[in-house]
């Protein structure tokens, strides 16, 4: 054999030479989307259509990804974000999808909005494993990492809500009575649903429970009918409109129940205002997010960072809109989530990272809230607080509280 | 009128036809050579576009050939989708045997409108059709139909695959069949417009008290007019149920109707041909508006944020304008306009 030793070691470092290599391709994984200079990112908005009110948040989060790209972008890859109308309308999201996915090839989905148009992607998105994150709905179905794992939500479930509120009812009203006053659909129904979960064997404590429809005008012989029952607590699964209106009605007659009022319509310019600040003193309800029209954070430096984004970014943007706090918070979530893929930029680690938050402070959120997630735990914000209505604004209360969704 | 002038200029040339079919029937075989071109997406596009053309095809049928004005087609495509998701859902109906289920039930619905429908003319039958269609969104959410329907949550369905192992996806095997049922009803409609029953509804249409007196059974051809119409729109729907694979009143809202009336009219009022083309267009320039608005804003960099709507607006006031006749109409005259 001629083999002598500067051969074989000039072989050997041949190999590791090829094996770094390989290693440092290793390094750098992309799928659909990604690039050496590019992350695409889809979204359906309703910008058109009945529900087009919420098409703020797809500005927003547009105006976000261009605050990050001019701040370098992540790893430096610029953020490309393709957002499209869908008009609120479940056949066209799941059109639209399938351009984002099939044409357009972006990464992930991220932040598509409402229920129905949701849910009418929910098994394509898992059949085709892409990222399908933060859905912008407050159903508890965007959880089930078991069945669906390539679908997260974002905020706290309407489900996890209520659970709050029942237990929150029970360990502090004296023999409680409690009135439930419900919008006829699925979202009310997901209340609905929590609320007897969290009274469990108490749920006899409900004595009346009335519901409307949407297209209602009034909710006025329903809020009569609760006060003839007796009760003492008035549950309120309501959108702003009836929410204020109940509220307002309530105490017309009065009626001086303990009222919690769900998180769905806690702003002051929408709910609490129209209902008249006098009618609404002491009502509770449940919050994660920052309120813009909120005094007390006028000088909290997550808000005035907040203000100065949306003066620059989004001059033309009402700043006493929550929903761009919601944006600008959730596109917080997904800059950390890709953040943390590094260059791994394939679907699969990006759910897994997005699946991998500890404790992460997301700015927008309330003091004490946090995210966390894990390959189980599909619900990133899941604790809320309780806050009491007082004087014009509210006042936050007791501790950050949370219950384990089903 | 204008589909008589649509069908002197093409009837010699009724080759044409087949040469069209031919080539949907080849195109979706590609997706193996070019993929990039002919993907699971552009045919599952040109399905919902096919699927849009039926729905239009049924609308004509009672708008153009019966002049009987319909706003609420949408609660027929709606009912349609219902019967075949809750077919599918509760009783695993086949996904091919909720077409002549669907095509059934929409038209004793249609039928059965059509009654009271023959004492209101013109606007107030637009009006009744209307509030139909507002109406049939709601009563799918009603509290009793809530185990059928399952309320605002709808109904998620699986899309079918191809029979007998043929090598074929999802979305060529969807596009096939709704191709399929699109050419059988197209045939339909052609015979039964060139039939005595056809000739009749024109003639009410062109003049109902005319029609009457010559011995035509207005009110009965008014209303079999209806439920066929209904049963056109409530295939569509069917078919729609499967290719979306779920179902919403959401899916259903006004929208949809004032969608297949707007077909209609760009397509060509009384014009087989120009409802196909209406669905196509609807569909294409629906898409291509949005696209179109990013463009402007995105790469061109011009500063104001042009809703895609405004967009598809320009676009159809645009198309009224050079082609009142409809697509079929301008078609037809620039065909003539090149031969002299």
């Amino acid at each position: 054999m001629k083999s002598n030793r500067r051969t074989f070691i000039g072989g050997v470092s041949a190999a590791a030479l090829v094996a770094g290599n390989t290693a440092a391709f290793a390094q750098k994984k992309y799928d659909d989307g990604a690039t050496d200079k590019e992350i695409k990112i889809g979204n359906t908005n309703p910008y058109s259509g009945p529900a087009s009110a919420y098409g703020v948040i797809g500005k927003g989060i547009e105006a976000y990804w261009k605050s990050v790209n001019e701040r370098g972008g992540i790893n430096g890859r610029m953020v490309k974000f393709v957002t499209l109308d869908d008009g609120y309308s479940p056949p066209k999201t799941v059109e639209m999808t399938r351009q984002l996915v099939e044409q357009e090839k972006v990464l992930a989905m991220f932040q598509t909005l409402g229920t129905p148009t949701n849910t009418a992607i929910h098994r394509y998105m898992n059949q085709r494993k892409v990222p399908h994150l933060f859905v912008a709905t407050g159903a508890s179905k965007w959880g089930k990492p078991k069945d669906f794992p390539w679908t997260m939500g974002f905020q706290p479930d309407y489900h996890t809500e209520a659970v709050i509120y029942a237990k929150h009812i029970l360990a502090n009203v004296k023999d409680p009575k409690i009135a439930v006053l419900m919008q006829n659909d699925d979202y009310g129904k997901d209340y609905w649903e929590g609320f007897k979960e969290g009274l469990g064997k108490d749920a006899n404590k409900v004595v009346r429970h009335v519901t409307y429809e949407v297209t209602d005008p009034t909710v006025d012989s329903q809020t009569i009918q609760m006060k003839d029952s007796g009760a003492n607590v008035f549950f309120n699964i309501s959108i702003p409109k009836f929410a204020a209106q109940s509220m307002r009605k309530a105490a017309e007659i009065g009626w001086k129940p303990v009222q919690y009022l769900n998180n769905v319509s806690a702003q002051v310019s929408t709910t609490m205002r129209p209902a008249g600040f006098e009618n609404v003193q002491g009502v509770i309800t449940a919050a994660y997010i920052k309120d813009p029209t909120d005094k007390q954070w006028d000088n909290d430096d997550e808000m005035k960072a907040w203000r100065a984004w949306m003066a620059k970014y989004m001059p033309a943007g009402n700043t006493s809109d929550v929903n761009y706090v919601y944006a600008h918070a959730v596109s917080f979530l997904m800059e950390q989530t890709l953040k943390k893929c590094g260059d791994n930029l394939t679907r699969e680690n990006v759910m897994r990272q997005a699946a991998n938050h500890q404790k992460l402070r997301v700015p927008g959120l309330l003091p004490g809230i946090t995210v966390s997630t894990s390959p189980t735990d599909f619900y990133p914000v899941q604790a809320v607080r309780l806050q009491r209505f007082k004087g014009d604004t509210w006042e936050l209360f007791g501790d950050i509280l949370a219950a384990e969704s089903t | 009128m204008a589909n008589a002038t649509a069908a002197a200029a093409l009837a010699p040339r009724r080759t044409w036809i087949w040469w069209v079919i031919g080539i949907a029937a080849v195109v979706p075989l590609l997706r193996g050579v070019v993929p990039d071109i002919v993907s699971d997406y552009r045919l599952f596009l040109v399905t919902t576009m096919m699927i849009a053309a039926i729905a239009v095809l049924g609308l004509n049928l009672l708008t153009g050939f019966n002049g009987q004005i319909s706003l609420g087609h949408g609660a027929f495509y709606a009912v349609g989708a219902y019967v075949a998701a809750v077919a599918m859902e509760q009783a695993n109906c086949p996904y091919w045997l909720t077409i002549p289920l669907a095509a059934v039930i929409c038209f004793g619905f249609g039928f059965l409108f059509g009654l009271p429908a023959l004492k209101l003319e013109g606007h107030y039958l637009a009006l009744a059709t209307f509030a139909l269609a507002l109406a049939v969104p709601q009563m799918l959410k009603y509290k009793w139909l809530e185990g059928l329907t399952g309320g605002v949550q709808g109904i998620v369905l699986s899309k079918p695959s191809a029979p007998f192992g043929l090598p074929l996806s999802e979305d060529q095997w969807l596009y096939y069949f709704t191709l399929t049922v699109m050419v059988v009803l197209y045939w339909a409609a052609h015979n039964i417009l060139n039939s005595r029953s056809g000739r009749a509804m024109k003639a009410i249409r062109d003049h109902q008290m005319a029609a009457d007196t010559m011995g035509i059974d207005t009110a009965r051809y008014k209303t079999v007019t209806f439920g066929i119409s209904a049963a056109y729109t409530g295939i569509a729907g069917a078919i729609s149920a499967s290719v979306i694979a779920f179902v919403a009143p959401d899916s259903f809202t006004f929208f949809l109707s004032i969608k297949f009336l707007i077909g209609l009219v760009v397509g060509g009022v009384g014009s087989l041909l120009g409802s196909v083309l209406g669905g196509i267009f609807y569909v294409l320039v629906d898409n291509s508006a949005q696209s179109l608005a990013q463009f402007i804003k995105r790469d061109l960099g011009l500063a104001f944020d042009l809703s895609a709507y405004t967009v598809f607006g320009v676009l159809l006031i645009l198309l009224m304008y050079f082609m009142p006749q409809g697509l079929a109409g301008g078609v037809i005259r620039l065909w003539r306009a090149i031969r002299r």
